[in-house]
């Protein structure tokens, strides 16, 4: 799971210096051997971001490689790849792109080869393969991997047992073996001023996302939202830049909000919002613009996604909090998207559906994913019966270009908004 | 009289469905899907403004007393063998001018006399079909020309020695291009014919007037009231499969789905679940009680258990389409079928053959696995509520619906009424209609698509 680069087509000032960030994260990871820095393989749910910049390691996120190289029309090859290295066709798309890419070389989005990891670090959150995903790379590699084991959300509650269960880890294991690997001591006020940067980007990624309450919502909060979580999601988090990035990107959606304009889409900005949806589940990636256009063409707007929150549930209330800085981190962690139950997923949807007024809701279930699509047909009925507000399902893939059906998917679209437009009319037309 | 117009172009068939400004279908039409899906679309269009002119030609045939009833079907029949004849014309003249091209100019010598006598073999036979009673294995010319030319080429070829592939090589490359190619149907004089033929008593004059006395002369000249009285069409809606290549103006476009649930809706108002299968999708619609769709799921990236997967089984059994319902309702125990792809279940039907199970038990397996795929369909797209309508081509699979009974009843239990109509094939052609007729009565405008000019000359 995860987010892409700045690659739209029309581009405001906030991503090109998201691209501007990413560019220079990447230069500094092909410069990682020669300068004698160490990396990191994490994932995206459940990122110990700030702790691995407070002891200046370098993360890489393999879910992010492998959504570029869907963007970038390179997964088919790279899936083709891992295919023929034994990996079944059933297997998560991210995970097998992943290892193609590995085996084509490791030649990362802006061209440069990849640094082999130092450590992965597995912060388990909620999704099995993830697991299974390291277990590969640490064969691939011969690297060590460092576990962190967050308790998954049954209940929808952070119980003190679970903090102090994860805490625990982080003190005694996690920490120990990042300070073993970049070879010094955590320093804590390093980690805490970090950790008072992401919580004020984490205050502005929340004002951004409330934006979309105002009709019509200045930003697209599934489409447009895979591009603000950029950094936030990635190797930001905790840096100046990301500080810098949401300011810009709070200023720029307030500005659009005052002028009564819609959100910025890869053919220009959006006019005439005719449906505000929620959306649950990732975006396909190999199809990305076509699949966008595909609602902005019906003047449908995102309001609230979910996807958008699997690498951080802030607009529940959590911030990173520089005061209790590992309790905050082990949260953050238990708090991902990825580690809620069907219950509290349910729940959350249905908060987005009325908070922000949506006129309905579209489920992409991903073929590959069952961490994130099992169950999702239930959790449509449920929504539905609570709302009134009618669902939509369709079905792609991550990044597997052979699982995304354009006329089958648009046929559904199409039908489901159409459907949106009888119903608002009160009878058949 | 003024028609609102729904075509509903399917991956198989093509149908269209024409609606007076009242909501009362007046003319119904369907054909074969092709390469060229205006054409397709016309030639629908065109069946159904013919019928809709029968329509009112028995009706007034009707109230001038005169033997309306025994009269309508044998004008229809002799309608249609016309046209067929119109058809094998252009058809004969397509072949000959195949045998033109350079491709097979070498053979123009050998085959242009055996293949002329082909077609007429080919109309000799066509009286035959369209007997009154008389069964047809299709009603398509496509089906009934290749049945006609293979027998005739075969016989001919056998006779004279002659290369039988290659001349059927020169049909298909000709069928290909007549059915491609907009046809230009002079329903006056196609219905002219037709209505000599049925009262043959007097010779029409010379310049095809009719004589102006007699019951002949009577019939006749409603037949030109008739083939004259204009026929406006002011509002078209579109739909059907392969959405972005729709050959009707976007705006004129609404979704299958929702035309399936308003046609199913509207010939069963207590409708509040459909199943539509068609020839490659298969469609499983909730519906609220004003007939609005409010739920859906249809099958996503593989078409087994739909029309073409029938299709494919009646081939491998060397049957039509249509005989597999009756042929599976003769088992006496229906054969697990564990395959629900086509071309695996198609070789599985294959081993159990060979095993020497009776191919009524191997077709009733095959129904119910593919029924099994649809009710799975069903329950993810909220189940099945009362009342429960079944449309699609499927639909007239007499197996299929009797398996889909029993599910219904094994799942759901007893008490829910399963709707099967005879025209169930016409439920998203009747439900774009509908849409079409809101648009009037809404005061909406309508775009017509380019092969439906208008009468009043506006064009499309």
């Amino acid at each position: 799971m995860t987010t892409p680069l700045a690659t739209a087509a029309v581009k405001d000032a906030s991503q090109q210096r998201q691209k501007r960030m990413i560019a220079e994260h990447f230069e500094r990871l092909a410069a990682a051997r020669d300068e004698g820095r160490k990396v990191v393989y994490t994932f995206v749910p459940g990122n110990l971001t700030e702790l691995l910049g407070a002891l200046g390691l370098l993360p890489v996120l393999p879910e992010i490689n492998a959504l570029q190289s869907g963007m970038r029309n390179r997964s088919a090859a790279y899936i083709a790849e891992a295919e023929r290295a034994g990996h079944s066709e059933d297997v998560c798309t991210y995970v097998k792109c992943d290892i193609g890419m590995l085996k084509s070389g490791n030649i990362g989005p802006t061209g440069t080869r990849l640094p082999d990891p130092d450590l992965l670090l597995l912060s388990y959150t909620g999704c099995f393969t993830f697991m299974k995903w390291f277990e590969l790379l640490r064969q691939e590699y011969r690297c060590p991997v460092a576990m962190l084991h967050v308790p998954y959300q049954s209940d929808g509650v952070i119980t003190e047992s679970m903090r102090s269960y994860v805490v625990e880890q982080l003190r005694r294991r996690v920490v120990p073996a990042l300070e073993r690997l970049a070879g010094r001591p955590l320093d804590m006020d390093e980690l805490a001023a970090r950790l008072a940067r992401s919580r004020r980007a984490e205050e502005d990624l929340v004002a951004v996302w409330e934006s979309a309450r105002h009709r019509p919502s200045p930003i697209d909060g599934y489409f447009g939202g895979v591009y603000y979580v950029g950094p936030i999601f990635s190797s930001f988090r905790g840096t100046g830049d990301a500080e810098a990035y949401y300011r810009e990107l709070r200023s720029e959606v307030e500005s659009r909000m005052a002028r009564g304009e819609g959100p910025t889409t890869p053919d220009g900005p959006a006019t005439g919002e005719r449906y505000r949806l929620v959306v649950e589940g990732p975006p396909n990636w190999t199809s990305f613009n076509e699949f966008w256009r595909m609602f902005i063409r019906e003047g449908a707007t995102v309001v609230a996604s979910t996807y958008t929150r699997v690498g951080g549930l802030y607009d529940t209330g959590f911030r990173h909090d520089p005061a209790r800085p590992l309790e905050s981190l082990a949260d953050y962690c238990l708090g991902c998207y990825t580690n809620l139950g069907l219950p509290t997923r349910t729940d959350l949807i249905e908060r987005y559906i009325r908070d922000y007024q949506a006129d309905g809701f579209v489920i992409n279930s991903v073929k590959s994913c069952n961490s994130f699509s099992a169950g999702q047909l239930l959790v449509l009925r449920e929504l539905e019966r609570r709302t009134g507000v009618p669902g939509a399902f369709i079905e792609s893939d991550l990044v597997d270009p052979r699982y995304f059906g354009k006329a089958n998917i648009e046929n559904r679209l199409q039908s489901y908004f159409q459907m949106l437009e009888a119903r608002r009319r009160g009878g058949p037309s | 009289m003024r028609c609102v117009v729904g075509i509903d172009l399917g991956s198989t068939t093509t149908k269209a469905v024409l609606l007076d400004e009242s909501g009362g279908t007046v003319g119904r039409g369907i054909t074969n899907s092709r390469s060229n899906y205006e054409v397709a679309s016309a030639v629908a269009r065109d069946e159904a403004l013919t019928a809709a002119r029968f329509h009112r030609l028995e009706r007034a045939l009707g109230a001038t007393g005169r033997e309306a009833p025994a009269l309508g079907p044998a004008l229809r029949e002799a309608f249609r063998l016309e046209l067929h004849l119109d058809q094998i014309e252009g058809l004969g003249e397509e072949i000959a001018r195949q045998l033109a091209t350079p491709l097979y100019a070498q053979h123009a010598r050998e085959l242009g006399r055996p293949l002329a006598e082909v077609m007429d073999l080919a109309r000799a036979e066509a009286p035959g079909l369209f007997r009154d009673g008389a069964e047809r294995r299709s009603d398509f010319f496509r089906d009934l020309a290749g049945a006609a030319f293979l027998s005739g080429a075969e016989r001919i070829a056998r006779r004279d020695g002659l290369p039988f592939e290659r001349m059927l090589g020169i049909f298909d490359r000709a069928i290909l291009e007549v059915e491609a190619r907009p046809a230009h149907r002079d329903f006056g004089r196609l219905l002219h014919r037709a209505a000599s033929r049925v009262a043959p008593t007097t010779t029409p004059a010379a310049d095809g007037r009719p004589p102006g006395n007699g019951a002949r002369g009577r019939l006749l000249e409603e037949v030109a009231r008739a083939a004259a009285e204009p026929i406006l069409e002011v509002a078209f809606v579109g739909t059907g499969y392969g959405r972005s290549t729709l050959p009707f103006p976007r705006e004129a476009v609404r979704s299958e789905i929702l035309c399936h649930g308003r046609g199913a809706h509207r010939v069963f108002p207590g409708t509040r679940t459909v199943l539509d299968i068609g020839g490659q999708d298969t469609k499983a619609i909730q519906v609220d009680a004003q007939g609005v769709v409010s739920t859906f799921q249809m099958n996503d990236r593989c078409a087994a258990g739909c029309g073409r997967y029938l299709g494919y089984i009646a081939d491998e059994l060397n049957l039509g389409l249509h005989e597999l319902g009756p042929l599976a309702l003769k088992a006496r125990r229906s054969v697990k079928v564990n395959s629900t792809c086509t071309v695996f279940a198609g070789a599985e039907l294959r081993e159990r053959l060979a095993l020497g199970q009776d191919r009524s038990d191997i077709l009733a397996g095959l129904h119910r696995a593919i029924m099994l795929r649809a009710m799975s369909l069903l329950a993810r797209s909220g189940g099945v509520s009362d009342e429960f309508t079944f449309t699609g081509g499927v639909s007239k699979n007499v197996m299929a619906t009797r398996v889909l009974r029993e599910l219904v009843v094994q799942h759901y239990g007893e008490g829910i009424t399963l709707n099967a109509h005879p025209d169930s094939i016409y439920m998203g052609a009747l439900g774009a209609a509908l849409y079409a007729l809101d648009d009037v009565r809404e005061g909406r405008p309508s775009v017509l698509p380019t092969f439906m000019p208008r009468e009043d000359g506006r064009g499309g």
